[in-house]
């Protein structure tokens, strides 16, 4: 079992280094405000982060079970399409989309 | 999702200035409840993890509070459970949560004007809370709205651990399959990005980006996928240049 002190370091290294990754990108971009690159970055950027994470996320789930790809591509296939048919109710599409998956996985 | 806001300009008279604010507020916890279906279950699946690891308890909510990113977390109490070196475990975290560099081109902090609740909202700028901003409508914004949606994910996330640490004798482990509601949450939160800006170039270069870093470095995707999608930005911005930015201007902050 790891010793406090050691348990503390940890966290203050993981403290540091999250705020700081967070923090800093702001400060550096504040004087870049009018630049043009950087607005254009700012517009082109959320919608393209989503979908990555949307992958990576679907990749996460894939990679422990790789046998659980058919049902994750079928959850993923229900989520969009709730979403879609039912009026874009966030928590409705994610609720069922995400039973979905759990009902396939630990039933078959 | 919440309707829009009534009222656009909030400096007409205080009484409808509270309600509004208590309105914004209104909509950033129910912001949180899909996020939260996401992250809760995470937050227990830490807390067992912690148990399990033969870890104390009180780490589960010690690294909720420090690092505030669910995947770096989870992957945290395997590497302390074998005391790795703490240059390793730098490392891992700057690798892991690099992601959130990018994060500050898009995530409206110019709406916080408070500065303590604005160093809380880089604090709590998680993978979750950028992602339900982002695919809002830029009207539909607002300081109070995203900073309750932040604190109730670290309310879901801290909770969740707690509850994860209190459940890890009885139960012999999380419920199968529960993660996905991460992959879910993205998803749509990528449909509703999709419908309020016609980014179909941005969707089409992150897919690209997405499925190299795949093939090519599977255990660190997300970041590869992130650096080569900002390459591609950058080259598309200078191949459109010479193109009048009428998008841009929408977009932009205010200098």
């Amino acid at each position: 079992m790891p010793s406090t002190s050691y348990l503390v370091a940890v966290l203050t290294i993981v403290f540091t280094i999250t705020l700081a990754l967070r923090a800093v990108p702001f400060a550096v971009l504040r004087t870049l405000r009018t630049s043009p690159i950087v607005r254009q970055l700012s517009a082109w950027m959320p919608v393209g982060i989503l979908a990555i994470l949307a992958v990576t996320a679907l990749h996460g789930s894939v990679a422990a079970e790789p046998h659980t790809t058919s049902y994750a591509l079928l959850a993923v296939a229900v989520t969009v399409g709730v979403h879609l048919a039912c009026g874009r109710r966030t928590i409705l599409s994610v609720g069922i989309g995400t039973a979905v998956y759990v009902a396939l996985v630990n039933a078959l | 999702m919440a309707a829009p806001d009534p009222l656009p300009d909030p400096a007409s008279a205080p009484a409808p200035a509270l309600a509004t604010r208590k309105q914004r507020i209104a909509a950033g916890v129910r912001d949180s409840f899909s996020a939260g279906l996401g992250i809760f279950p995470l937050g227990i699946a830490l807390g067992l993890l912690v148990i399990q690891a033969g870890l104390p308890w009180w780490l589960a909510p010690a690294l909720s509070l420090s690092a505030f990113a669910g995947s770096l977390e989870l992957l945290l109490v395997g590497m302390v459970a074998a005391v790795t070196p703490l240059a390793s475990i730098a490392l891992t975290v700057l690798v892991v949560n690099f992601r959130h560099v990018f994060y500050a081109f898009s995530f409206p902090l110019h709406l916080v004007r408070n500065p303590f609740a604005k160093a809380y909202a880089v604090y709590a700028m998680i993978d979750e809370a950028y992602a339900v901003n982002a695919s809002l409508p830029e009207a539909e914004r607002s300081a109070p709205r995203m900073l309750a949606m932040q604190i109730a994910c670290e309310v879901y996330w801290v909770g969740g651990g707690l509850i994860g640490v209190a459940l890890g004798a009885a139960l012999p482990g999380p419920i199968k399959g529960l993660e996905f509601a991460l992959c879910a949450l993205f998803t749509v939160l990528t449909l509703d990005a999709f419908r309020s800006r016609h980014e179909v170039h941005s969707v089409l270069l992150a897919g690209a980006s997405v499925t190299v870093a795949l093939v090519l470095t599977p255990g660190v995707a997300l970041f590869t996928a992130l650096l080569l999608f900002v390459a591609l930005l950058l080259a598309r911005h200078a191949f459109t240049t010479r193109r009048p930015a009428c998008r841009a201007a929408e977009e932009a902050v205010d200098a």
